[in-house]
């Protein structure tokens, strides 16, 4: 079994709302896995399915072998969730909760306390830990779920968002959390709004918006294969008008970016020629030419766009 | 042989019930309602009536156990689906059922441990209690059918709103007092209203409660065992059947 999370042809629908439609991907063992798409495209349906809160109308998804619907106690003992609101026990103290998750998972006494201890320390709320969660700060809050979930010693661990709301330090900490436990074996389901942290932490990405994946692969390979947003950017010696620039064969789009001229193109390589051609015949200096690749938030934006005018 | 999934999940049920008890049980206030309510309502009806203290006994002792055991119990889902923490519970290994048991076996002991109180009274009072164990044996019984009760209210609308399910809750509850001996007793009803009495579960109780006193009992005692036996049992899969259907809504 190669494969921590497999999904096939997974479905729901809300009413008349197709939430889910048909989405396929693997995700591979002690692989970090984002999940990406805008507001309502699916994203929290597809983490609830597989992690057993709610049961997909069609379709079968598995986790580290155990099927969400028929193993449904199996495949839940392997798994932990951070969802991105906090829901942890406010009446109890930080080590209650965690106490009460080692219980529902079946860990030793022993083994829960020893565990329980070495995560508040790593997790910075060992002082803290015979303190009600009222009066924990939002970061705090998701220090303690994130200790929750890594108690259980789990086989994958589902994050929802798991730096929304968080001061820089705190998002900091939470993403070398993230790295850490990914180092020592733990497969990520990572599901973010936030473009640089995928393309930090991710091994790959999947794209999804209306309930259907419009891209899975590496942030690198999706940066690379997004058509039509390849661009170079050129400055001259003296004032080029945009429009002699867009004229250039093979150049889809030319935009002033302040003193210099971004030219948007499939074919870098032949834009740069026409470029030298012209500045020659032109007998303008090139002060400056960059080729750019797209951003990881200008395929999404692009990708999403896409589906969303069909 | 034991079956390990089973009994796993039994276990735990025992730790929701211990969360539970901490988390909605073991505060002040909720204490004191569950003692003053009932005996308010005692005060409010048996005040000025010549009544014998053991049919005074029998009312208080009914009305605290099923006041208390009903009292925290329909809103337990629905606070958890607003704090999101049901959420939590429903992606950790556990079924629809070992959470609603741990909810009934809070319920249970919190409804238990209340009605200690009136029979404390009745016996500093010198009720004379012909058969104890009958009592306490229908206490027990009282306690866990009124608490799976309260879990089924809780089932539906698939609300997330607490107080919402409380009045649906009291709109059940205070009905059935006045209809189930507690305040006439089962014999003084005219027949459409022992009929309507014998769909009550605390019926069974009140009744119950006068063959422990009083030795006097409209039905046989093994009935009022059986009835609410079965009237628990039939709250608790109702329960957990609704549950398992609305809790998705309750979600979404």
């Amino acid at each position: 079994m190669e494969n921590a999370v497999e999904i096939k042809d997974l479905s729901k629908h809300f009413g008349e709302l197709l939430a889910v439609d048909r989405i396929s991907l693997e995700v591979r063992k002690r692989e970090i896995f984002g999940f990406l798409g805008p507001n309502g495209a699916g994203k929290t349906t597809t983490i609830r399915i597989l992690t057993g809160v709610i049961k997909p109308d069609g379709g079968t998804a598995s986790i580290m072998g155990y099927d969400v619907r028929k193993q449904s106690l199996q495949a839940k003992q392997v798994i932990s969730v951070v969802p991105e609101t906090s829901n942890v026990y406010i009446d109890l103290t930080a080590w209650q909760n965690l106490m009460l998750i080692g219980e529902l998972y079946g860990i030793a006494k022993k083994d829960r306390f020893e565990r329980a201890e070495i995560l508040l320390g790593k997790f910075e709320l060992y002082q803290r830990r015979n303190q009600v969660a009222r009066g924990f700060s939002k970061g705090m809050k998701q220090r303690l779920m994130l200790c929750m979930a890594l108690l259980t010693r789990p086989s994958v661990v589902f994050l929802d968002e798991p730096t929304a709301g968080l001061d820089v330090k705190s998002a900091r900490l939470m993403r070398d959390i993230i790295r850490r436990f990914n180092e020592e074996g733990t497969t990520v389901f990572l599901s973010t709004h936030n473009m640089e942290e995928a393309n930090q932490l991710c091994d790959r990405i999947a794209i999804i918006n209306h309930g259907r994946i419009a891209a899975i692969d590496t942030p690198e390979n999706l940066r690379m294969k997004s058509s039509g947003l390849k661009s170079i950017e050129v400055s001259f010696n003296k004032l080029v008008s945009v429009d002699v620039m867009g004229r250039l064969s093979n150049v889809a789009q030319a935009k002033k970016m302040g003193d210099k001229i971004r030219l948007y193109t499939d074919e870098p390589q032949i834009v740069i020629e026409s470029l030298l051609a012209y500045a020659h015949s032109q007998k303008l200096v090139i002060n400056s030419l960059n080729t750019l690749a797209p951003t990881l938030e200008e395929v999404f934006v692009k990708l999403t766009e896409k589906q969303g005018g069909d | 042989m034991r079956d390990p999934v089973f009994y796993d999940q039994l276990k735990r049920a025992l730790v929701i019930m211990k969360k539970n008890l901490r988390v909605y049980y073991k505060r002040g206030p909720v204490v004191i309602f569950g003692l003053l309510m009932p005996f308010f309502l005692f005060l409010a009806y048996f005040i000025g009536r010549n009544m014998p203290v053991e049919q005074l006994f029998t009312g208080l002792l009914a009305m605290t156990i099923f006041f208390s055991s009903m009292s925290i119990g329909p809103a337990i889902v629905p606070f958890e689906a607003r704090s999101r923490t049901l959420e939590r519970l429903m992606a950790t290994p556990i079924s629809v059922w070992t959470m609603l048991l741990g909810d009934v076996a809070a319920s249970f002991i919190y409804g238990l441990l209340i009605s200690f109180v009136p029979l404390a009274i009745g016996l500093i009072l010198s009720i004379n209690i012909t058969n104890g164990l009958v009592l306490v044996l229908g206490m027990v019984l009282a306690a866990f059918c009124f608490s799976s009760f309260s879990v089924l209210l809780s089932a539906y609308p698939p609300t997330d709103v607490p107080s919402t399910v409380m009045m649906i809750s009291n709109l059940v509850k205070f009905p059935l007092v006045f209809i189930s001996g507690v305040f006439i007793p089962i014999w003084d009803l005219q027949d459409w209203g022992r009929i309507i009495a014998s769909f009550s579960p605390l019926t069974y109780f009140t009744d119950l409660v006068n063959y422990a006193t009083q030795g006097i009992s409209y039905y046989s005692v093994l009935v009022d065992f059986v009835a609410l036996v079965g009237f628990a049992v039939l709250f608790l899969v109702l329960a957990i059947k609704i549950h398992q259907k609305s809790l998705p809504k309750r979600l979404a």
